[in-house]
């Protein structure tokens, strides 16, 4: 049994229906006369025109339940609309069938295909993973991408959210992970779960394509919420989408990389329930229990001892205006293991992927690299990197106001340094599958500009056996 | 008996509790959540639960149990990990499984471990609170000392040396109301602190191997620290350097409100570090307070008590302990979320009023104190915290508040993190109130130019700063050579003496002697630099010498080699700087 969570006593044989709605505002209805709705349990309301659509109690006292309607409110009246309790919470039926289909944000069928036909239905808001229980990350994840192998390695069963802004892509960065990751020597018991949320039907139908493309999509589950769709299925599309991966790891010993994207247009729906509820904001209007809500999603990504498989999530945030202290970025930056920055102004050089290695970290690397697991120097040329880099871009700022003439020999080099670590580590082909040795090969002949006495991060020995010798040295 | 009227998410409302007193325990519904009275208002209660309320009905049952919030206190704390509420974390997982299924109760601390009990009080004697009726090597680390319970007095009656379990008697103290019966654990509420006598100064530094914070930013033992910084700036690697290389006795560790994997990180490599006094395994003196971010938000603001009176108990008993909250803001924010579920007026950005108030209570907690004991032992609790401004902005109330009650404070930089300068604690914003209390002792223990060093080389750093500011204007090269050897040591200074790698295994942790060698060695070098320059010699020049990379490698001088490698580190700077500026001089 994984994740689900403990069903409400079913005390009820037959769900009541309700024709007692008092006020409908936003996506919210109040219900009077409700003996005793219990918190979380998912309603089914019945509109005038005997279209159906779902709901879920956020607050239950005597007399009054308030429903979160998923879905849009439109058509519905107090009059004849009807809402029944169902004495459940929200569930997702689960089975092997669910690889290869495409749902709703509400976990129904999107593709023609038929319903999930399963016994098994899981609750999508899971009980909290016991930390006692948890396996610390330690396999590394191989992506083909020099500045997330090297500069930031992303590992099996870590959360690593992409940061980045409107126009920049992500997406493409997102959909080469999927191509290219891979575990360094083992056959693969490897699936995706997607989870669309309020993205455009162009920027969906892209994952679909290349999914299909690459032959991934017969190993995906995908769950779409288009910005056409209701904005309160997302509220519950990430849950349903972890609650797949969850059944797949845990019960079906696989490995899974969800993808969530835009998380940005979730807190966007968190807010929209949050201010129609006339609840106190918190920054920028946020609701102030943001923070936890956000945890309850990343924090399904890990392993569990004593089971095979695991759940790594890449979420993909857009920051608005490249704003990093946008609540939406800070509180998941204070979630997640790391974050993998994208940056405009690489982007405006011409670099790809243009991920600014800087503000960018993996806070499970160390578990990942290193002998056996990468490569004995690894640390110590990821760390002597990341100072010349920042050294060389402190220069070049310098640069442009005192001229590159009046820099010091050695600050020339730290120049010339940055430079070729943004044109020829960073950059990168959407379809190079650089290997770790490749990625750290490149590395050590840019870094092999400095004078060994530079190189005060890497351990002489690695100097002794990885520098690359050159003929003239500047 | 009561019954549920209003659930909104941890808020639970309960009419037809008129006998429950403020934070009263009470358990909800049929699965018996526990949750904690937080407000009454006739027969009216709000509840504040610990456990997740989905699926919790208006009319369902609740009922208090007459006991505020508390913790168990006695052997077999040590090596344990809780949830915010005391809850054994492996027991549950072992009845449970890999995830917390509700209204699970466990006892704290394990019923049936025997422990082996020496008594040391005599039978007929007078004792009184705190007094020591005898001992229970707890792990090999620690000797746990049974004491009288607070506010317990009269004349011992009974005491028997053999095995017990914590629930087992054994013995008895006569008082003035009757007999009380005494056990080898006892029970204190979490959110009253543990009594003392008296409160001393602070004099002796917690040392944590740690050279920007030893030599710069020292904290004394029983003092309070902060360290605020935005994500990924490196606030949880220096806590958890803390808890494994501070030389406190005990080290109770609050994971308040973060990550899992964090967690899991502590658990997979503590058992396997070694103290370095002892040689034993870092987690005998460890005990884990584990409430990660999606477990309840109630539970989160209750952890910060449930760790602060484990180690007040563990002071009590002569100890110096050291505990790591992290992430203060996280409690905090739990507090912000349950006081808008109550409606509450805010105060700023949404924090209830009372938010600076909590705080300082928090942090009053810690000291070095006189104990309640006959023979007046003292120990200590120092706090340290770690502070999550969003946006990494330090205006915001968490930050504000912490600051105002704090006394040391660690500036974490985003700028120094994201060139991996660890750790990333900004040395010019940085300060310790401490550092003037501790001089006697780092004095007396360390050398007497200690002081000196510490404050030449903060100097240097400021001094560098300012220069800075010119070479973004000018350019380096405008600058007299004097003042490029400046630039120079500092440099030294940030990239050889404050830059730490925990990653690495020497440089994780560096005696307070080694310090001292290395700080002697680079501000040594800057003496002679400024000596040769003055004779003609050049910057570019003395950037040369082989002693240079010497110097910046000193980090990696094993500790059992210190005097006889730095002796020659020293030699050599001593004597190719005279070469260089003999050379120089003459031409």
């Amino acid at each position: 049994m994984a994740a689900g969570g403990a069903t409400p006593p079913k005390d009820r044989a037959v769900p009541i229906e309700y024709r007692t709605i008092d006020r409908v505002s936003g996506p919210l209805l109040f219900v009077r006369d409700v003996a005793n709705a219990a918190y979380g349990e998912i309603v089914e309301i019945q509109l005038p025109n005997g279209e159906r659509r779902q709901g879920q109690v956020l607050d239950s006292r005597k007399g009054l339940a308030i429903v979160q309607v998923f879905g849009a409110t439109m058509g519905m009246n107090v009059e004849q609309t009807s809402v029944k309790f169902l004495g459940e919470v929200a569930q997702l039926p689960v089975s092997d069938e669910l690889l290869g289909r495409v749902f709703n944000g509400l976990g129904e069928p999107r593709d023609g295909g038929p319903k999930i036909a399963s016994e098994q239905r899981l609750e999508i808001v899971g009980n909290s993973m016991n930390p006692y229980s948890r396996e610390e990350p330690s396999e590394f994840i191989q992506t083909g991408i020099s500045s997330i192998d090297v500069m930031n390695t992303l590992v099996r069963g870590q959360k690593l959210p992409i940061f980045s802004g409107a126009g920049l892509p992500h997406n493409q960065i997102a959909a080469q992970l999927v191509r290219q990751a891979k575990l360094r020597d083992s056959s693969e018991n490897f699936a995706v779960v997607f989870a669309a949320l309020g993205i455009t039907s162009e920027e969906a139908n892209f994952f679909l394509k290349e999914f299909e493309s690459t032959g991934a999509l017969e190993r995906a589950v995908v769950f779409l919420n288009l910005s056409s769709d209701p904005s309160m299925e997302r509220v519950i599309t990430p849950r349903m989408a972890l609650t797949a991966a969850e059944f797949l790891a845990y019960e079906r010993d696989m490995h899974i990389l969800v993808i969530l994207t835009d998380m940005t247009n979730y807190c966007e729906a968190l807010r929209e329930v949050a201010s129609a509820r006339e609840e106190v904001p918190g920054r920028r209007g946020y609701p102030g229990y943001m923070y936890t809500d956000l945890a309850t999603i990343y924090e399904r990504a890990g392993k569990i001892h004593g089971r095979k498989g695991s759940i790594t999530q890449i979420p993909i945030l857009t920051m608005p205006a490249d704003d990093v202290t946008h609540p939406i970025p800070d509180l998941t930056g204070y979630i997640t293991e790391g974050q993998i920055y994208v940056s405009r102004d690489l982007q405006r050089r011409g670099v790809y992927p243009p991920i600014d290695v800087l503000p960018s970290l993996s806070r499970l690397m160390n578990q990942g690299i290193g002998k056996g697991r990468t490569r004995d120097d690894h640390r110590g040329v990821t760390d002597q990197l990341f100072a010349a880099y920042a050294t060389g871009k402190d220069q070049r700022a310098l640069s442009a106001i005192v001229g590159e003439e009046s820099l010091t020999p050695i600050d020339r080099i730290y120049l010339k340094v940055a430079d070729r670590f943004e044109a020829e580590f960073v950059n990168q082909r959407p379809d190079e599958d650089r290997t770790i040795d490749q990625s750290l090969a490149i590395a050590w002949d840019i870094l092999s500009d400095l004078p060994d006495s530079e190189l005060k991060r890497i351990k002489p020995e690695f100097i002794q056996k990885y520098r690359v010798a050159r003929a003239a040295r500047p | 008996m009561g019954s549920v009227a209003r659930v909104s998410g941890p808020v639970v409302i309960a009419e037809g509790l008129e006998n429950a007193k403020m934070f009263d325990v009470v358990r909800v519904g049929s699965l018996g959540l526990v949750g904690e009275i937080i407000r009454l208002v006739g027969g009216t209660a709000t509840v504040q639960v610990y456990e997740d309320t989905t699926g919790v009905r208006p009319g369902d049952p609740i009922e208090t149990t007459g006991q505020a919030l508390s913790v168990e206190l006695g052997p077999g704390l040590l090596k344990s990990i809780y949830d915010g509420v005391q809850r054994p974390l492996d027991v549950l997982k072992q009845n449970l499984g890999d995830f917390i299924t509700r209204g699970f109760v466990a006892p704290a601390l394990n019923e049936t471990t025997r422990w082996e009990f020496t008594p040391t009080a005599a039978v007929g004697s007078k004792v009184g609170p705190g007094a020591i009726l005898g001992t229970v090597q707890e792990t090999p680390l620690i000797l746990h000392k049974i004491m009288v319970p607070p506010g317990v007095e009269g004349t011992l009656e009974a005491l028997r040396a053999g095995s017990f379990t914590i629930r087992e008697e054994i013995g008895a103290i006569q008082g003035p109301s009757g007999r009380v019966p005494l056990f080898l654990a006892q029970k204190w509420v979490v959110r009253v602190p543990r009594p003392v006598r008296e409160k001393l100064a602070p004099g002796i530094p917690l040392i944590t191997g740690q050279r920007v914070i030893d030599t710069f930013f020292p904290v004394a033992k029983g003092g309070t620290a902060c360290i605020p910084g935005p994500f990924g700036s490196g606030k949880t690697v220096t806590q958890q350097q803390l808890a494994k290389w501070s030389d406190s006795d005990v080290v109770v560790y609050v994971g308040c409100g973060e990550r899992g994997n964090e967690m899991t990180e502590v658990l997979a490599t503590f058992p396997s570090l070694q103290d370095p006094k002892s040689k034993r395994p870092l987690m005998e003196r460890t005990i884990l307070i584990a409430n990660t971010s999606n477990m309840p938000v109630a539970a989160r603001e209750a952890s910060v008590y449930t760790g602060i009176t484990i180690a007040e108990y563990y002071r009590d008993m002569g100890y110096d302990v050291a505990l790591m909250a992290d992430s203060t803001s996280r409690w905090a924010e739990a507090m912000r979320e349950i006081s808008g579920r109550l409606e509450e007026m805010p105060g700023e950005e949404g924090y209830p009023a009372y938010l600076g108030r909590r705080v300082a209570e928090f942090y009053e907690r810690a000291g070095r104190v006189i104990t309640l004991s006959p023979e007046g032992r003292t120990g200590s609790v120092t706090v340290v915290g770690a502070v999550s401004p969003p946006g990494g902005d330090f205006s915001e109330p968490v930050s504000q508040n912490t600051l105002r009650v704090a006394r040391v404070f660690w500036a974490l930089d985003a700028s120094l993190a994201s060139r991996r300068h660890f750790p990333s604690i900004n040395w010019l914003q940085s300060y310790s109130l401490y550092a003037g209390d501790l001089e006697p002792y780092y004095q007396a223990q360390v050398a007497k130019e200690f002081g000196n060093l510490r404050q030449k080389a903060l100097e240097t750093l400021q001094k560098e700063a300012e220069l800075q500011e010119i070479v973004q204007l000018v350019g380096v090269d405008a600058l007299p050579e004097r003042e490029k050897g400046i630039l120079d040591v500092a440099r030294m200074l940030r990239e050889d003496y404050l830059q730490q790698s925990a990653y690495d295994d020497v440089d994780t942790y560096t005696s307070i002697t080694k310090q001292y060698r290395m700080l002697r060695a680079i501000l040594g070098f800057g003496d002679r630099e400024q000596e040769a320059i003055g004779k003609g010699a050049s910057v570019t020049q003395l950037q040369g010498l082989p002693v240079r990379q010497k110097l910046s490698r000193m980090k990696w001088i094993p500790e059992a080699d210190l005097k006889a490698q730095f002796d020659a580190v020293e030699n050599e700077m001593r004597d190719s700087v005279q070469t260089l500026t003999a050379a120089s001089g003459g031409a």
